[in-house]
C-alpha cells in the first residue's frame, strides 16, 4: 500500500491563491499522488488555472454563499470522502484552514495534526515534524489508525514552485448544508488599508520590539527603514499587546512565520516565542542595545547600540546612496 | 444567559518545558490559569453582566486534579467549575480533549455561549474550539477581537489577513476569542476568599461516559517517533556601534544586493 490521493483545503482572496496553498500544492505534488484540490469561494477558475499550475488536476469547488469559508470547504469534503477516498488532506495553519481541519476532524472522527513544518510519507504511513519549546526541539509524530490523515502545516515551511501545469478541472460541488455550523454568516467585510509588499510574502522585514520606546518611533524607524528597503513592516509580541501595532503584524509563535531574504529585528530581545517566527530567514541583522540579548544568538549582523542613533543614521545613509 | 469558559491550566510558561518519557509535556508540578483565557473569563463576566443575569460555569480538562488555575478565575468571578482530571486521559490528543470538554459541557446543562482562547499557550494546536462546536453540532465562531451578544445571537469581529469581518450566528455557539480582546480583571481578596468554596464537580472520563478507547493514547491514535533538538543556527558578527555600525549594516545590505 502507498499513498495514492492526496487533497490540500485551498484557500484564495481576491482572486488570487495564497502562498501557504501554493506551498502546501508544491510538496503534496512530490508525493506522487494523484493532488486535488478543495476550494470554498470565489472566482473558481482563476483559483483552479494557479492550483493546476502548482500541480493540482482536480479542483472541488463549493459556493460558500455567506457561510464561513472553511465550514463550507470541511462539510464538501465530509460529503466526498466515501466515494474519492482522500489519504491525506493538507491544511494551512490559517485561520480558514484551522476552521476546516477541526470541522472535519470531528465529522471522520479522525485526529489532526497541527503547526506542521515537515512531512514524511512512507508506503502509506505519514509523519509531521513539529517543533516545541519555541523551536529549540523538533518531534516526529506518526499517525497510526486509519485515514484519511489531517494534517495542518504552518506557512513558509516549503518553498512554492510551479510545475507548469495547465489548469485543473473544476467539478462543482454547489452548496452544502452544513447544518448548524453553517449559521454562522459572514455579515460584513473590512479590509484595513495595505501599503507595500505583505509580511509574509516580502523580501526585507523590518520589525520593531518595546526597545523602540514608544509608538511615534515605530513608524520613523520601523516602517521608514521598510519602506525604504521595498520591504514589510512586523512587530514582536509586546508591541502588539500594547496596542502600538495591529496583531496582523505579529511575528512568532502566535503570530505569522517570516522567511525574507533579510530580517532586520530593532529593538527586540529575542525570546523563543518570536524567534520561531523568523530564525529561518535567510540573513537577521540585529540591532539592541544589551550585548547578551538572545537575539544576537541568531543574528548573521550584530549592531550592539541605541537603535534610536542607529536607525536614524541608517536610513540617512541609504537615502544617500540610492538617491 | 449562561456562559461556559474553557480554561486551561499549564506549567508555567515561564519555566523551560520538559518532556516525560512518553514524550508528553511534563505536568507534574502546580499548573496556573493559561494567560490567554484569562481574555476569555473575563469577557464571560462581562456579557453575563450585560445580559442582565446568568452564570459563568468553568471547564478544565488536568492532571492530578489541579485546581489552582481554576481557583484564579473562579477570584475572578466565575461561579462553578467542572475538572475532568482522570489518569486514563494521559495522552489525550486535542480531539480526545474536545471529546471530554464538549461531555462536560453538556453536563453544565442550559449553556447559551462556550468561550475559548484561540490556541493554548503550551499545545497551541488551535483545534480544540472547532472540534469542541462541531461535537456539540453548534456554530464556531473563531477568532474573535470583539464580542456582543443580545436577541438569542451572538456577533463578532473575527481577525483576517486584511483586517476583520463581522460573522453572527443564533445561540448557543462556541466562540474562541484572541489575546488582548478585554483587559482581565485581578481578582480582589474577597474574590479569591470566596474562590475557596465556590463548588468544584470533579469528575472521571467515565462519569462524562466516555470509554478508555476514545481518549488516552487509544484515542489519539499516533506515536512519537523521534525528538531531537533542533539545528541551532550560528550566531554572526557582532559590531559595538561607535557612531558607524550603520556603515556596516549598509555594507551588508549592499552585499545581499538588496540596496
Ligand atoms: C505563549 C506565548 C506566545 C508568545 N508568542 C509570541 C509571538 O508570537 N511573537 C512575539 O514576538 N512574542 C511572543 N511572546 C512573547 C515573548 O515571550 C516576549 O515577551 C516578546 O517577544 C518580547 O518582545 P520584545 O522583544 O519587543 O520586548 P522585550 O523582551 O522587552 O525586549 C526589548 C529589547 O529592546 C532592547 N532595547 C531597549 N532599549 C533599546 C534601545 N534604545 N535601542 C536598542 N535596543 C533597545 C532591550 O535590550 C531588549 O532586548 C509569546 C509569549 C508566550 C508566553
Ligand atoms: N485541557 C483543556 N481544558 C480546558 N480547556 C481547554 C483544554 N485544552 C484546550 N482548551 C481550550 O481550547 C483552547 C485551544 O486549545 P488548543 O486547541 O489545544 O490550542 C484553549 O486555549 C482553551 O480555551
Amino acid at each position: 500500500m502507498s499513498i495514492s490521493k492526496v487533497w490540500v483545503h485551498v484557500e484564495a482572496a481576491g482572486g488570487k491563491v495564497t502562498s501557504s496553498t501554493l506551498e502546501l500544492l508544491t510538496e503534496a505534488r512530490k508525493l506522487g499522488a494523484t493532488l486535488e484540490g478543495v476550494y470554498a469561494g470565489d472566482d473558481a477558475a482563476t483559483v483552479a488555472a494557479q492550483a493546476g499550475e502548482h500541480g493540482a488536476t482536480k479542483l472541488y469547488h463549493v459556493d460558500p454563499g455567506e457561510m464561513l469559508p472553511g465550514v463550507a470547504a470541511a462539510t464538501a469534503m465530509a460529503g466526498l470522502v466515501d466515494a474519492e477516498s482522500p489519504d491525506l488532506v493538507l491544511f494551512s495553519q490559517s485561520y480558514d484552514g484551522r476552521d476546516a481541519a477541526s470541522l472535519l476532524s470531528v465529522k471522520l472522527d479522525r485526529p489532526t495534526l497541527t503547526n506542521g513544518l515537515a512531512l514524511a510519507v512512507d508506503g502509506d504511513s505519514v509523519t509531521v515534524g513539529t517543533a516545541i519549546f519555541g523551536g529549540m526541539t523538533l518531534v516526529d509524530t506518526k499517525f497510526t489508525g486509519p485515514g484519511p490523515h489531517l494534517v495542518a502545516i504552518r506557512p513558509k515551511s516549503f518553498a512554492a514552485e510551479s510545475a507548469g501545469g495547465g489548469a485543473a478541472e473544476v467539478v462543482e460541488v454547489g452548496s452544502v448544508d452544513a447544518g448548524r455550523a453553517g449559521e454562522a454568516l459572514v455579515l460584513d467585510r473590512f479590509a484595513e488599508e495595505q501599503t507595500g509588499p505583505k509580511l509574509e510574502e516580502a523580501e526585507i522585514v523590518v520589525s520593531g520590539g518595546r526597545g523602540l520606546g514608544d509608538e511615534a518611533n515605530y513608524k520613523t524607524l520601523v516602517e521608514e527603514l521598510a519602506k525604504l528597503l521595498k520591504g514589510a513592516f512586523g512587530a514582536s509580541r509586546a508591541i502588539v499587546d500594547s496596542g502600538w501595532v495591529p496583531y496582523a503584524l505579529q511575528v512568532g509563535q502566535t503570530g505569522k512565520t517570516v522567511k525574507p531574504k533579510v530580517y532586520i529585528a530593532i529593538g527586540i530581545s529575542g525570546a523563543t516565542q518570536h524567534l520561531v517566527g523568523m530564525k529561518n530567514s535567510d540573513n537577521i541583522i540585529a540591532i539592541n542595545k544589551d550585548s547578551e540579548a538572545p537575539i544576537f544568538s541568531v543574528a548573521d549582523l550584530g549592531i550592539v547600540g541605541d537603535c534610536k542613533k542607529v536607525v536614524p543614521a541608517l536610513i540617512e545613509a541609504i537615502k544617500a546612496k540610492t538617491a | 444567559m449562561n456562559v461556559v469558559v474553557c480554561v486551561k491550566q499549564i506549567p508555567d510558561p515561564a519555566v523551560p518545558g520538559e518532556l516525560t518519557a512518553e514524550h508528553t509535556l511534563k505536568r507534574e508540578g502546580k499548573l496556573i490559569l493559561d494567560e490567554s483565557d484569562s481574555y476569555g473569563v473575563e469577557m464571560a463576566l462581562q456579557l453575563v453582566e450585560a445580559a442582565g443575569g446568568g452564570e459563568v460555569v468553568l471547564v478544565s480538562m488536568a492532571p492530578n486534579d489541579e485546581v489552582s488555575g481554576l481557583r484564579t478565575a473562579l477570584a475572578m468571578g466565575a461561579a462553578r467549575a467542572v475538572l475532568v482530571s482522570d489518569p486514563a486521559l494521559a495522552g489525550s490528543d486535542s480531539l480526545s480533549t474536545s471529546k471530554v470538554i464538549a461531555k462536560s459541557i453538556e453536563r453544565v446543562g442550559d449553556v447559551d455561549l462556550v468561550l475559548t482562547a484561540t490556541e493554548s499557550s503550551d499545545g497551541y494546536a488551535g483545534t480544540v474550539p472547532g472540534q469542541v462546536a462541531a461535537l456539540l453540532g453548534w456554530p464556531a465562531l473563531t477568532f474573535a477581537k470583539h464580542v456582543e451578544t443580545g436577541d438569542g445571537k451572538v456577533k463578532i469581529q473575527r481577525q483576517t489577513e486584511a483586517g476583520y469581518d463581522t460573522v453572527e450566528a443564533s445561540l448557543p455557539a462556541v466562540v474562541s476569542v484572541t489575546a488582548g480582546v478585554v483587559e482581565p480583571r485581578y481578582p480582589s481578596f474577597k474574590g479569591i476568599m470566596a474562590a475557596k468554596n465556590k463548588p468544584v464537580d470533579a469528575v472521571t472520563a467515565a462519569d462524562l461516559g466516555l470509554g478508555a478507547d476514545q481518549v488516552g493514547w487509544a484515542g489519539a491514535r499516533q506515536e512519537i517517533t523521534n525528538v531531537e533538538a533542533a539545528p541551532a543556527r550560528q550566531a554572526g558578527e557582532k559590531v559595538e556601534d561607535d557612531g558607524t555600525a550603520h556603515e556596516r549594516v549598509v555594507e551588508f545590505l549592499e552585499n545581499l544586493k538588496v540596496i
